[in-house]
């Protein structure tokens, strides 16, 4: 019996008039899969590190993000609380495993209760690491699993992100290629969430409004200097 | 096709959306808002058009090398840990989906916002089949709840109100507080916001498209504002990816190239606002996420489209622009087209899909003033691919008779310019005469199409061609 995964293969190779067994064919694809060519790159993202920062900077701010520019680590606790009592919530937040993060000096901030885990949806705010920032256009980069669940980049109310600032990069390409060389060539972890400022919808008389399903509010708390 | 096709009404549509005063109040703020939105975007990136070439050049190169790459993304896919079906056609799509519900005992799903879902009418299979699925993209949702299709690919409700809105809230939402307030667009959001949150906490199953699909990785990428699409395929026990078979691009270099023109041309945001990169389902480690990742891939009627010239069609990534700058998309809006797809994309798309004869009308509904072709951000040449359809239409004998015989007549004389010439030149002399005094005629015979709207201007003196014989004489 033909499957329809053959006869889907069969009408588009008849379509295309090839057979897939054309060594040419199968070269082209092989070779651009493994040298992943880049394209078009704005000229906005080739910057010096002080340069990036800055546009970082401002392009998070321009998707309607908040961002504190933090001297180093060990002033995050401090700043996570004076976020959370300007805004009266709960002085409580839920973060996940990473080394990063549980290292930070928490005992410096004795009312803030720091909870470890995934998001139920009953947590006002969540606390990530980020992977990487995105200087082109304010975008941060989170990779899923025990060290920073998905669940905390959506389901709270406010979430807060920590970017160092020496993992900003200009382009999402850069990006990329530190993705490669720690999982290797054709991996991803299983998730990959680009997040450019709280979510939104526009979808009532295109009046644009934030909070709709995920985060009302994203803050990012940019580390340190490039 | 499951969803009822109403495009061969096209004209009937059309005038029904002409007299509806509150679709016109909708559409009066579609132009104004998405088009200098995208024009301050690209303004702001300077390798924009750039960047449409290259977006170009990828699709190209990918529809070129089709096959090559969906086997590399089901090897791929699958070495992650996740599933790959194919679907023939919408039936096989929607009981691949059903089944994978029914092996999981699922009773409800949350569904991302999905243009292929439309296509094949999954939400009605799931129901008459025991399974309630919940749109979560509050556009969808309000659709959904008014059992309507979307009118636009990238903004479902653009044709509502916010009075409509609130007036559906109040009827659905049983335990609404009468004394809510419910007249500004934050509170109803917030009122979608709470209820579908429930929803999506309570869901067996995710289901979402795809913006994309990444051979080098098997990944699948959806893109949202809201965050919806990205919660639907979190939380659930299994996360369902419908997409059809032009998402394959090759890399991941190359779906950032789409990225950057994705959101500019479709809403001017320098990036959308959840860029969302899935690959196979929670692993070991992961303390959240689907256990079951699955992934239907469905062709029905694309593959056929990569023969001729509607193979520029596929490399169309649903921006919207094209609709967002049409003039007949904003004098009718997107239910008129009659199926899943309007605007210019849907004139070309549809007939592919449905079959010329139920379609023929769409490709008609252009004034091919050309401005979707020059805001795709992957150029593709939608007044070519609509007049492509417009000679299928004549050769199959699908117009009425009277037109067919009209361009007939029309063709036999101006192939013949001994007989053109005088012909017109006499015709021209008479409707000058006769329309002499008012200058302009309110009805004329074989011209009532025109006249019903407007009048005919008469005309004040020779014909073109005569009047270019005679200048040409004195130069």
């Amino acid at each position: 019996m033909t499957s329809s995964r053959d006869v889907l293969f069969a009408s588009i190779r008849t379509a295309l008039g090839v057979s897939g067994a054309e060594a040419p064919r199968r070269q082209a694809v092989a070779d651009r899969i493994s040298g992943h060519p880049r394209g078009v790159i704005p000229a906005r993202a080739e910057l010096p590190p002080a340069g990036q920062i800055a546009l970082f900077k401002e392009m998070v701010e321009a998707a309607a993000a908040t961002l504190v520019h933090l001297p180093d680590a060990s002033a995050v606790p401090a700043a996570i609380a004076a976020y959370l009592r300007a805004r009266n919530l709960p002085l409580s937040i839920l973060r996940g495993a990473d080394a990063r993060l549980a290292n930070l000096p928490w005992q410096s901030e004795p009312a803030l209760d720091v909870w470890i885990g995934p998001s139920d949806g009953r947590q006002l705010a969540g606390l990530s690491h980020a992977f990487g920032g995105i200087a082109e256009s304010g975008t941060v980069v989170m990779l899923s699993g025990p060290d920073n669940p998905s669940t905390l980049n959506l389901l709270p109310d406010h979430h807060l992100v920590v970017v160092n600032a020496a993992d900003v990069t200009g382009t999402y390409e850069e990006v990329w290629d530190r993705i490669r060389t720690l999982y290797g060539p054709g991996t991803l972890p299983r998730t990959v969430n680009w997040i450019t400022g709280p979510s939104r919808s526009a979808d009532i008389e295109q009046t644009l409004l934030l909070g709709a399903h995920g985060p009302r509010s994203l803050h990012v708390l940019l580390v340190g200097d490039a | 096709m499951s969803v009822h096709i109403t495009s061969p009404q096209f004209k009937q549509n059309a005038r029904e959306a002409l007299a509806d005063q509150p679709l016109q109040k909708a559409l009066a703020k579609v132009g104004p808002g998405f088009i200098g939105k995208r024009a301050a975007a690209a303004e702001k990136l300077p390798e924009f058009e750039a960047l449409r070439d290259s977006a170009r050049d990828i699709k190209n190169h990918t529809l070129a090398h089709l096959d090559l790459y969906m086997e590399r993304f089901e090897e791929k896919a699958r070495a992650a840990g996740g599933h790959v079906h194919f679907a023939v056609d919408a039936a096989e799509a929607r009981n691949i989906i059903l089944g994978i519900c029914r092996d999981l005992g699922a009773k409800t799903v949350t569904k991302g916002k999905s243009m292929i879902s439309e296509e094949i009418g999954l939400n009605d299979h799931l129901e008459a089949n025991g399974i309630q699925p919940v749109e979560t993209d509050l556009g969808e949702y309000l659709i959904q709840i008014r059992g309507e299709g979307p009118s636009h690919i990238i903004a479902p409700a653009i044709h509502l109100n916010k009075e409509q809105v609130e007036a559906d809230f109040r009827r659905v939402h049983a335990d609404l507080p009468p004394e809510r307030n419910l007249s500004e667009p934050t509170a109803l959001l917030a009122e979608a916001r709470g209820k579908l949150r429930e929803k999506f906490l309570a869901a067996d199953v995710g289901i979402t498209g795809a913006n994309f699909l990444v051979a080098e990785t098997g990944t699948s990428i959806i893109v949202t504002n809201e965050g919806n699409g990205d919660l639907t395929q979190t939380l659930p026990k299994a996360h369902i990816v419908l997409a059809s078979i032009e998402k394959l691009v090759p890399t991941l270099e190359d779906v950032s190239q789409l990225l950057r023109v994705l959101a500019r041309s479709a809403t001017g945001q320098e990036m959308s606002v959840y860029t969302t990169f899935s690959t196979g389902p929670r692993r070991a480690e992961d303390p959240d996420g689907p256990g079951d990742y699955h992934v239907v891939i469905l062709d029905n009627g694309r593959s056929g489209m990569l023969a001729g010239q509607l193979r520029e069609m596929l490399r169309c990534i649903r921006c919207g622009a094209c609709m967002n700058h049409c003039p007949v998309y904003h004098a009718v809006g997107g239910h008129a087209y009659g199926w899943v797809y309007p605007g210019p994309m849907g004139s070309v798309l549809t007939p592919s899909l449905i079959g010329v004869e139920k379609g023929r009308n769409l490709p008609n509904a252009s004034t091919f003033c050309g401005r979707c072709e020059e805001v795709c951000p992957v150029r593709i040449p939608l007044p070519k691919l609509m007049r492509h359809w417009r000679e299928k239409e004549f050769e199959r004998h699908l117009m009425p008779a009277t037109q067919r015989t009209g361009l007939a007549v029309w063709s036999f004389l101006a192939r013949r310019g001994w007989l053109y010439r005088p012909m017109t030149r006499m015709a021209m002399a008479m409707l000058a005469l006769v329309g002499k005094s008012k200058g302009r005629f309110s009805k004329l015979p074989l011209a009532g199409g025109w006249t019903q709207y407007r009048d005919f201007p008469a005309p004040e003196g020779d014909t073109f061609q005569a009047q270019w014989a005679a200048r040409k004489n004195v130069r």
